[in-house]
């Protein structure tokens, strides 16, 4: 088989054993469904009243203010929850079957990568219906709202190739929590319920250089139609994928050194 | 008498120790809650310009939050030790042993309430530390401890419940989501006069939780309000009857199952 074919039919391979897991399994599918849900609802539902904070300049309203985090939230962390699967599977002995069996092991880190988008399509469909029904308003158009589902959709990508680097290097599920930590708080070290300008203190200097400030920004700025500094962001995004990239090949190093 | 309480003290030990024993388990409660103290206090702080926000600090606003997340980690470190004692089989040695089921519960929800008091020290020792000032003075500081612990054991035997009723410590760990939900439907963020959507304020007024964090945060933002004390109390105590008798019912249908 061509070395491209193999890595293929490997990562779909993987990508599908991993989404008939998730989609057949209500105990993994339903928390990377509802967390979302539910904080949009804790913030878009409890906090509406801070957009009458003075200096709180954002037309389309609360509700959509905090459905750009809520979604990005989503990508980030539903990769995090493919991390899980990645650690189960080593737990298991699955994984070390799976580095047996893979003429092209790359594609393993690839499928996990597949399915997490795919499985974030579902999570980001359903938000999307219910933040519409309780009337967010949008304001961009066609190709703003694109260029935020695609936005989210590399951050996906990078939470998925973070959370996969951790569970190839330490194979168990109690790493659980160093997955989740640092992505928990990198999300919350930006301006999750107020924009920037209304932040201060600590939390100010530390979203300044907080990566996720420009992707939640940028999201913001797309889906009010009002774009801005959205190719800094996508710069960002990338840049997250190609550092997560390495180090989700080198924890596949570690991995292959261990045995599996 | 003295046998009883020498079967408390055995069980309430082991209870405390298997906690301390297990960083996964004793860690958590003191870091988590401060971590979301930290972040959303710093991220909301602009929402004490609010016209009507009952003070000006949002940290010390929001302080009564880690006494309740406290709290639920109670539950589920109750809940899971239970649970593990049903599914290893101790429960059933032990029910071959002279031990009172009574001596089980209480001495099991003793080593509970015993974290739960260290922790709610330690909030407020960190609350304190960060410059939040207490309305109600020293004997405010007292009563919230006092409150926290009564919320510890309203929230511990309801763990201890669940672990009785399903003998499974996935079930139990199954409630953690459903209360985080109940905390975020609630005052934890807003005042309720402050909350702009009818049915996410209708939610947070018959959401018990909403008592309970309102009953702290009185003390530490307003000083002593009777209705918001008698409510916390009210609640925290109303829960913990009724989780307490639920438990002594389960405890008597496990006992005899095994």
């Amino acid at each position: 088989m061509r070395r491209g074919a193999s890595f293929r039919s490997v990562a779909l391979a993987v990508a599908w054993r991993v989404l008939h897991n998730v989609f057949t399994t209500p105990s993994l599918l339903l928390p990377s469904l509802i967390f979302p849900l539910f904080f949009f609802t804790a913030f878009a539902g409890g906090l509406s009243r801070v957009d009458n904070i003075p200096g709180f300049d954002f037309p389309p309203g609360y509700t959509t203010f905090q459905f750009v985090f809520v979604l990005l939230q989503s990508a980030a962390f539903g990769g995090v929850f493919t991390g899980f699967g990645v650690a189960r599977d080593f737990e298991s002995g699955f994984a070390r079957r799976l580095l047996l069996a893979a003429p092209q092991r790359g594609g393993l880190i690839a499928g996990y990568a597949l399915a997490a988008v795919s499985r974030w399509a579902v999570t980001a469909t359903i938000l999307t219906v219910v933040a519409v029904a309780a009337h967010m308003k949008v304001g961009g158009d066609g190709v703003d709202l694109f260029g935020l589902y695609g936005l989210a959709l590399i951050v996906s990508l990078a939470g998925t190739l973070w959370a996969t680097g951790v569970a190839m290097r330490l194979r168990t599920m109690q790493a659980g929590p160093i997955m989740q930590m640092p992505v928990f708080l990198t999300l919350f070290f930006a301006p999750v319920y107020v924009p920037l300008d209304l932040l201060s203190g600590w939390l100010h200097a530390v979203a300044k250089v907080n990566p996720v400030t420009r992707l939640l920004e940028a999201g913001r700025s797309l889906i009010a139609g009002n774009p801005s500094e959205v190719g800094l962001a996508y710069g960002v995004a990338f840049a997250l994928v190609a550092g997560f990239a390495l180090w989700a090949l080198r924890g596949l190093g570690s991995a292959e050194r261990a045995g599996g | 008498m003295t046998a009883l309480a020498a079967q408390v003290g055995h069980i309430a030990r082991r209870s405390l120790v298997r906690t301390l024993r297990q960083p996964a388990s004793a860690i958590p409660p003191f870091i988590f809650p401060m971590a979301l103290l930290a972040v959303t206090a710093a991220g909301l702080d602009s929402a004490t310009r609010l016209p009507g926000f009952p003070s000006d600090s949002f940290l010390a606003f929001f302080l009564a939050f880690p006494f309740i997340q406290g709290a639920l980690f109670a539950t589920m470190n109750a809940g899971t030790d239970l649970a593990r004692d049903i599914q290893t089989g101790f429960l059933n040695r032990l029910s071959l042993t002279p031990m009172r089921g009574a001596a089980l519960v209480t001495g099991h929800l003793a080593g509970v309430v015993t974290m739960g008091a260290v922790q709610a020290c330690f909030y407020l020792a960190v609350g304190l530390a960060v410059g939040v000032s207490i309305a109600s003075g020293v004997l405010g500081a007292l009563t919230i401890l006092g409150l926290a612990t009564l919320i510890a054991l309203a929230f511990g035997a309801l763990g201890t419940f669940f672990a009785l009723r399903t003998g499974s410590g996935e079930s139990v760990q199954g409630l953690f989501p459903l209360l985080f939900v109940g905390l975020f439907l609630s005052s934890m963020n807003l005042p309720r006069n402050l909350i702009e959507a009818d049915w996410f304020r209708f939610t947070a007024t018959i959401n018990p939780i909403s008592y309970l964090i309102e009953g702290v945060r009185s003390l530490i933002i307003e000083g002593w309000d009777a209705q918001a004390l008698a409510l916390g109390f009210g609640m925290a105590g109303l829960i913990a009857v009724l989780s307490l008798t639920a438990s002594a019912w389960a405890l008597r249908g496990r006992l005899t199952r095994t």
